[in-house]
């Protein structure tokens, strides 16, 4: 009985949206099996984890208030009133951090793998502003809880940007609603994070699963005897073969996200006073240090320029550089790499890592 | 050239104004030009005098000792007809200083805040009637602001400076052979060295920690009645004061002939109080009055019980909160209603001072029932803790079933998808 209903309702659809043609294609995709197939699963966690953000984060919804007089209290009332309201500030704490990670592990292996090669450059370019918007939903979420370290981590990270030449005035005055971190940056904040941002980042995650569809799985030039073509080598099928792994990977995650939030629940600290002096060793999430760090031991003066000012701008280059990679690089090819884009990467990576280190030694 | 001519003139102009109107010549001081060039103690007023407060405000020597600092004759500068008074005795000083320091008129030109009593407090204090009486031993205003180097008392340097006026007041008074003759005790600076007021002095910089004028005055410096003890420690410990002349231990303390505040805590060397102090144990103060069986026996008794009681159970919810937040439970809102129970013990324990039971029990019911309820909540935050590790052991033990169950279910796909290429 169950089984004709939903029968007729398969039949009523695909009658309409011609489903059976696209279950056709999904039974054909294919993943290219190599040594470096395990980097593939990266994606999949990225939007995995994002979806853990977005669940996590409606549920927040439902008992946050916005308002710097009733937002530590707020998310004090979730973390000790609500049922299970640690276990989903916890998570979204956490999953934001892990989310991170993963969408840096995923750009990176994808930048060294060259996966980024023709056809794929908006793949890579929807990617690259996914993970900007990542690090914008880390930089304004940081903020919500309207704790003291939050509160005086968003003083530092918004004057940094109002030492950009020409907009840096304006742009600070943009992030804060006014002159100073108030009331007023954190409904701005809150905005961001719970309806531009979420929207922005839809739309680029959708033409990127898209084009991840349409193009199908980039396939290094060393696994694939010459041709960079998958169905020249071994392959699995997408569904279900790669699916049911990347289900196993995402079961793991939610266990570890679990654990985190059970054992190391989110701290929630102490309510922000705008009048009270900044706490010693302030520092930006993790995600931030290296670009915290390196401002930090810039000289104040270089040649005629601002160390500052320098450090900031190429930031921003470097950004611009790694948004445009595809189009820059015209070296990589099957069985041919571009030795000035590894080294780049390889320079890029260490001192992301080693930047972070110094600053938490 | 002749515009730039008249500007450097215009300048200059400008420049001879204003230096004009913004530096006051002194004139010519032929006192300190001479002394300067002296040797010893001749030398020494014209030295110190330049950071003296009354110089950098224009005043001289001659303001006080008279003469005519206009002429470099000695004879004519320090004639008695010019109103040369020589060194003051000291029992002219206080009357000298209060020419000036008793004229409201002339201290509006220089210090419109400063008091202009000191003179008639002076005639009040035990200094000033012991030298209305020929007694030349005692303090002046120059015993204790020095002479010609008077600084504000609000200057590190200054005799009176806050920290300094222990080392002042006991240039006499911890000299036995000074002293001797007035009968009064010199122990009074190695008392208060130890004291709780000196470690807040000396030990915190707290500046408005007592030093011996906070309580005996300055200019109207006296020993203190018995009876005005309590109004004396009641300046700062204004809530002490009014239980304590509201309890039986007034009248009681003022029959016996006991120093109020000063029975139990001293006076110059005050010890930062302890619970020990209440109650009936050997180290207990209240037994110095009370024995076993009369009212104050058993109300010491039972004040220091109720203040024990309040503090075991303030100290065990504190423990469980600790726990439950190094845990990582979120507390904080309980650790804050902690603070208003200690609250009450501190409460209480001002409210010893009242010497009433009751009073007692009733403030630290209060603190009881803060304690019960931060003790359950920080209970509570363990018990969920413990639910949060069982629920997590379970969801882990699930987790790897299902994990567990699509690893077959992968391998069985592939072993189904692989068989068709054996055959």
């Amino acid at each position: 009985m169950l089984r004709s209903l939903s029968q007729r309702t398969w039949n009523w659809l695909d009658e309409r949206l011609n489903l059976d043609e696209l279950i056709a294609h999904a039974k054909e995709k294919t993943v290219p099996i190599h040594k470096h197939t395990l980097w593939y699963y990266l994606g999949g966690m990225t939007a995995f984890l994002f979806f853990v953000q977005v669940v996590t984060g409606i549920l927040l919804l439902l008992y946050y208030r916005p308002s710097s007089d009733n937002a530590f209290e707020s998310v004090q009332f979730i973390m000790t009133e609500v049922h299970f309201g640690w276990l989903v500030r916890s998570v979204h704490s956490w999953g934001a951090n892990l989310m991170i990670a993963a969408a840096f592990a995923h750009m990176f292996s994808v930048y060294f793998l060259r996966a980024y090669r023709k056809p794929r450059e908006l793949t890579w370019v929807t990617g690259i502003l996914f993970l900007f918007i990542a690090l914008t939903f880390g930089f304004s979420g940081y903020l919500l809880p309207w704790n003291e370290l939050s509160f005086f981590a968003t003083k530092v990270g918004t004057e940094i940007a109002g030492v950009i030449p020409l907009v840096g005035h304006f742009l600070k005055r943009f992030l804060r609603g006014g002159e100073d971190v108030t009331g007023a940056t954190l409904t701005r904040f809150f905005g961001w994070h719970v309806a531009m941002l979420p929207a922005a980042a839809a739309m680029l995650l959708m033409a990127h699963l898209f084009m991840v569809q349409r193009l199908g799985m980039s396939s290094p030039e060393e696994s694939t005897d010459g041709a960079d073509n998958p169905s020249h080598g071994k392959t699995m099928l997408f569904f279900p073969n790669f699916l049911l792994r990347d289900l196993v990977g995402w079961l793991i995650a939610l266990g570890i996200l679990g654990a985190l939030a059970a054992i190391y629940p989110w701290e929630l600290g102490v309510k922000a006073d705008p009048f009270a002096s900044a706490p010693a060793n302030i520092k930006p999430e993790w995600y931030f240090v290296f670009m915290f760090q390196t401002l930090k031991i810039l000289p104040a003066k270089i040649l005629f320029m601002d160390g500052e000012v320098l450090g900031i701008l190429a930031f921003g280059l470097a950004g611009l550089v790694g948004l445009l990679v595809p189009f820059l690089d015209t070296q990589s090819g099957p069985n041919r790499t571009s030795l000035i884009f590894t080294v780049l990467g390889v320079v890029a990576l260490v001192y992301m890592v080693a930047m972070t280190v110094i600053a938490y030694i | 050239m002749l515009k730039r001519t008249t500007a450097f003139l215009y300048i200059g102009a400008l420049f001879w104004l204003l230096s004009s109107v913004y530096s006051q010549p002194r004139g010519k001081d032929s006192c300190v030009e001479c002394h300067q060039k002296m040797d010893g103690e001749l030398q020494e007023p014209a030295k110190k005098i330049t950071n003296d407060i009354h110089y950098l405000r224009g005043l001289s020597c001659y303001n006080c000792h008279g003469g005519d600092p206009s002429s470099d004759d000695m004879e004519v500068a320090m004639d008695p007809k010019k109103g040369y008074i020589g060194k003051p005795k000291p029992t002219d000083i206080p009357q000298l200083c209060g020419k000036c320091h008793s004229n409201a008129d002339f201290m509006r030109d220089y210090n419109p805040s400063l008091r202009v009593d000191q003179l008639n407090e002076y005639g009040t204090s035990r200094h000033g009637k012991l030298l209305a009486r020929g007694d030349t031993k005692v303090a002046v205003c120059s015993s204790c602001h020095g002479a010609h180097g008077i600084r504000k008392a609000s200057d590190p340097q200054s005799s009176v400076y806050p920290k300094n006026v222990v080392n002042t007041c006991t240039k006499c008074h911890a000299n036995p052979q000074y002293m001797r003759g007035h009968n009064i005790p010199t122990n009074q600076k190695m008392k208060y060295m130890d004291s709780v007021h000196s470690k807040a002095l000396f030990g915190k910089g707290d500046l408005s920690a007592p030093t011996c004028n906070s309580c005996h005055g300055n200019h109207g410096a006296s020993p203190p009645g018995l009876s005005s003890i309590a109004a004396i420690c009641g300046q700062c410990h204004a809530s002490q004061y009014e239980y304590f002349i509201a309890s039986p231990h007034k009248k009681a303390f003022k029959q016996g002939g006991l120093p109020e505040c000063a029975t139990c805590h001293d006076n110059h060397g005050i010890k930062s109080p302890s619970d020990s102090m209440l109650g009936t144990q050997t180290e207990s103060l209240c037994i110095n009055c009370h024995s076993q069986g009369d009212k104050g026996f058993n109300a010491a008794n039972k004040m220091r019980d109720r203040i024990e009681l309040l503090k075991a159970r303030l100290e065990q919810s504190e423990i469980v909160l600790n726990r439950a937040e190094r845990a990582g439970m979120e507390v904080s809102r309980e650790k804050f209603d902690l603070i208003e129970g200690k609250n009450k013990l501190i409460k209480a324990r001002v409210l010893i001072h009242a010497f009433n039971p009751n009073e007692i029990e009733k403030i630290t019911n209060e603190g009881l029932a803060i304690s019960v309820s931060t003790q359950k909540a920080g209970e509570r935050a363990m018990g969920d803790l413990q639910f949060r590790r069982k629920g997590l052991a379970v969801s882990l033990i699930i987790i790897f079933l299902v994990v567990i169950t699509l690893y077959m279910k992968i391998r069985q796909i592939e072993r189904v998808a692989s068989r068709p290429d054996e055959a």
